[in-house]
């Protein structure tokens, strides 16, 4: 046990010396934290727009007027003709270009109809959607308070947003930051330490020391087993403080499966060093195989449900996925462990599966 | 000349002879822009709905049949109790309730006004405006039916309508996949490129190599051009590689001249690769290499309007974003590609890569000592 306690002293040496690691290490949640907190939303504001109105009157300067203080758009400019929307789009800042028709007024007042027409620069296809959504509703509603009759028969919705009243991105990315930094820290980490002492040489001389394997390997992962817990903290305070994410559910639940996550993502790391010669090649697959697919199929950013089949089904097979439904289950919903044991036993199950793995590829004997 | 070949032909054999190195830089970047793009869909389909109609007229089960017909809207359950409703989104089998209140149809006709009801489960706040956005939607084509079979003219008159076209360009159906392609391709070459380069010098400092070269005559500007070039060329080729995959595969629409993306390309290259080079002069072992470059790889990702537009970030943000390489690439890639913009158009961007990239070529050479 003393042989096995300065082993790991010797490994939390290694770390904390390199104060470069370390500071990126705890300087990374915070800074991701804030990026998606300040600067990432999917909200739209001050989308540029190009206006032709040949028509000029005081129907369609009152909806512009209403369009343009809606916060959503500004102008870049009024044009002289229809042919300079082209131009204007492939310049690239353009988003939406609305069109009256000549004689605006006069229409609507003599025939109680009239047209817009808006056109969206699609090639940022949901931007244009929502644009046009937004210009159509603010348009809608203008004809609304322009009626002084009421429309009859009018089925109204009452929507109710549940969990997220505020449709705040945060409740999002908080999980989803979890799962990538516990992913990087763990697997990353820990196979490229492993590979390190092999590319080196040193790994046989651990080799042939009087301990076990197991109790190199288990030594070797548990100083990160540490940060990538303070890492979880972190994280879960600064969510709470800086952004209000709350925590409905049980903190110690929450912990519990956070250290299930981990050791999932060690185990993984394990497998990797042992597969695996180079630091360089350990990094890669970590990075292209892992980290990427921990962002996009994961549920962190786009929602699984929206994905072709076959996608879906790699999506079952991303373990930081079940990680992603749980935290936000206990968090956000305030459920307890009887919600999410099916996604807890499937991380334990991908547990057993790496270990199992790597304890059969371990190798005693390098050359 | 003949040095920096040699040094060049090093290089490459050391990528080749690396059997398990290969198919990660060519096979898996490949798939990965198949898997990703085909995963990176903001597309709305099958939202789950669970109706709860407590009215079971004419009009409601019309208004629910409404909402099956679309392709959006997949009717996950119907029942009678809402508190049923609710512990299905509790457990994630359900991502919206539509309602309709006892009393929904006689309180239409009766008083000209009702109301539904559609809770949607809002964690994630992006979905859930869209889910908001479509079900309303379809309330209004439904609505417009009803007045259109109920009301009289009498109803109807001196009430004025303004109708609205609206007609989406250079992308027609909405395909959210061609804005994604070149996107998702710049990633790709970017992070090879980033940490190749990053890992090499680096790599050669970790295993004691460096000292070997840093006593040879080869100069530093030599050497640094010698280690760049196999990465340059092997990013051009993937880059180009990718694009037929993405033509090939998705059918990404290629507008604009080709050339300008790989003129761009190779100056963006040169930023990227420079970038890395600066990296492993300032760090030491590759696992610093490795965290450093992983760290100023996400935030360039995030910020470079990949998956957010930069419009709405805020003022400070935007400006921050000048310094942000990606940003510009993705620009051009996007702009050229889709829309067929000119070289006048992209001119801004791609002299702003040129800057950056004569700026970070000469810190890196700067930074690079010939001293272990």
């Amino acid at each position: 046990m003393r042989r096995f306690r300065g082993f790991v002293v010797k490994e939390f040496y290694h770390i904390f010396r390199d104060y470069r690691t370390l500071l990126i290490l705890f300087g990374m949640p915070a800074i991701q934290l804030m990026l998606f907190g300040y600067v990432l939303t999917n909200e739209i504001k001050d989308a540029k727009i190009v206006i032709y109105d040949p028509s000029r009157d005081v129907v369609t300067r009152k909806i512009s007027d209403k369009i343009l203080s809606s916060g959503y758009f500004v102008l870049e400019r009024n044009l002289v003709s229809v042919a300079e929307i082209e131009p204007a789009f492939k310049q690239g800042d353009v988003k939406l270009a609305l069109i009256y028709e000549p004689g605006f007024a006069g229409k609507l007042e003599k025939t109680g109809k009239a047209h817009i027409q808006i056109i969206g620069d699609a090639s940022d296809p949901n931007t244009a959607n929502m644009l046009v959504n937004y210009a159509s509703g603010i348009i809608s509603n203008y004809l609304v308070s322009m009626n002084s009759k009421k429309v009859p028969l009018q089925i109204i919705p009452e929507v109710r947003m549940m969990y997220n009243g505020e449709l705040k991105g945060v409740y999002m990315f908080v999980p989803g930051l979890m799962a990538m930094l516990l992913m990087l820290i763990s697997a990353l980490m820990t196979s490229l330490s492993i590979t390190k002492e092999k590319e080196l040489g040193t790994m046989e001389l651990l080799l042939v020391s009087p301990m076990r394997p197991s109790q190199i390997i288990i030594g070797k992962v548990f100083p990160y087993v540490f940060l990538a817990f303070i890492d979880a903290c972190i994280i879960l305070v600064l969510g709470k403080l800086v952004f209000g994410m709350p925590l409905l559910g049980s903190v110690f639940l929450l912990l519990l499966e956070s250290f299930l996550y981990i050791c999932m993502a060690l185990s993984l790391g394990i497998l990797i060093s042992n597969i695996t010669n180079s630091q360089q090649v350990a990094m890669m697959i970590s990075l292209v195989a892992l980290m990427l697919p921990t962002i996009l199929l994961s549920g962190f950013i786009f929602p699984v449900e929206n994905m072709p089949g076959i996608m879906q089904v790699l999506c079952h097979l991303m373990p930081p996925k079940y990680y992603i439904i749980i935290i936000k289950s206990i968090m956000l919903q305030g459920n307890g462990i009887e919600y999410v044991w099916n996604e807890t036993l499937i991380l334990i199950g991908f547990t057993a599966l790496f270990l199992a793995l790597s304890i059969k590829k371990f190798k005693v004997r390098l050359a | 000349m003949r040095t920096i070949l040699y040094i060049i032909q090093k290089e490459f054999l050391q990528v080749f002879r690396n059997k398990s190195m290969l198919p990660i830089i060519f096979i898996v970047p490949i798939v990965q822009l198949i898997v990703l793009v085909n995963a990176a869909t903001y597309e709305m389909k099958h939202i789950r709905v669970s109706v709860v109609d407590l009215d079971l007229s004419s009009t409601s089960r019309k208004l629910v049949s409404k909402f099956q017909g679309s392709p959006f809207y997949r009717i996950q359950k119907t029942s009678f109790s809402y508190r049923e409703a609710e512990d299905q989104m509790k457990r994630g089998n359900v991502d919206m309730i539509l309602q309709v209140p006892a009393g929904f149809e006689k309180k239409l006709l009766k008083e000209g006004q009702a109301k539904v009801q559609f809770v949607i489960n809002a964690i994630n706040g992006q979905s859930a405006g869209l889910t908001n956005a479509y079900s309303t939607m379809i309330l209004l084509d439904y609505n417009r039916e009803v007045v259109l079979e109920n009301a009289t003219p009498a109803m109807m008159a001196g009430i004025r309508s303004i109708q609205t076209d609206y007609s989406y360009w250079f992308n027609p159906k909405l395909n959210y996949k061609t804005y994604m392609v070149p996107g998702i391709l710049v990633l790709l070459v970017t992070i090879i490129g980033l940490l190749l380069s990053g890992m090499n010098i680096v790599r050669e400092m970790e295993i004691g190599t460096i000292e070997q070269i840093n006593v040879t005559p080869i100069r530093k500007i030599q050497f640094i051009t010698g280690k760049l070039m196999p990465f340059w060329i092997i990013g051009l080729f993937e880059l180009a590689f990718g694009l037929s995959v993405g033509k090939l595969l998705f059918n990404i629409p290629m507008e604009g001249n080709l050339g300008f993306i790989f003129l761009s390309a190779a100056v963006y290259l040169f930023v990227i690769l420079s970038f890395g080079l600066l990296i492993s002069t300032i760090t030491h072992t590759q696992q610093q290499a490795m965290l450093v470059s992983f760290f100023f790889m996400v935030v360039f990702i995030l910020m470079s309007g990949l998956f957010t537009s930069i419009e709405s970030m805020p003022p400070w943000a935007q400006k921050l974003d000048r310094l942000n390489p990606l940003m510009y690439f993705i620009r051009i890639m996007r702009m050229v590609l889709l829309k067929g913009s000119g070289f006048a158009d992209i001119s801004r961007y791609f002299w702003s890569l040129v800057v950056y990239a004569v700026f970070i070529v000469s810190l890196a050479i700067w930074r690079y000592r010939k001293v272990a």
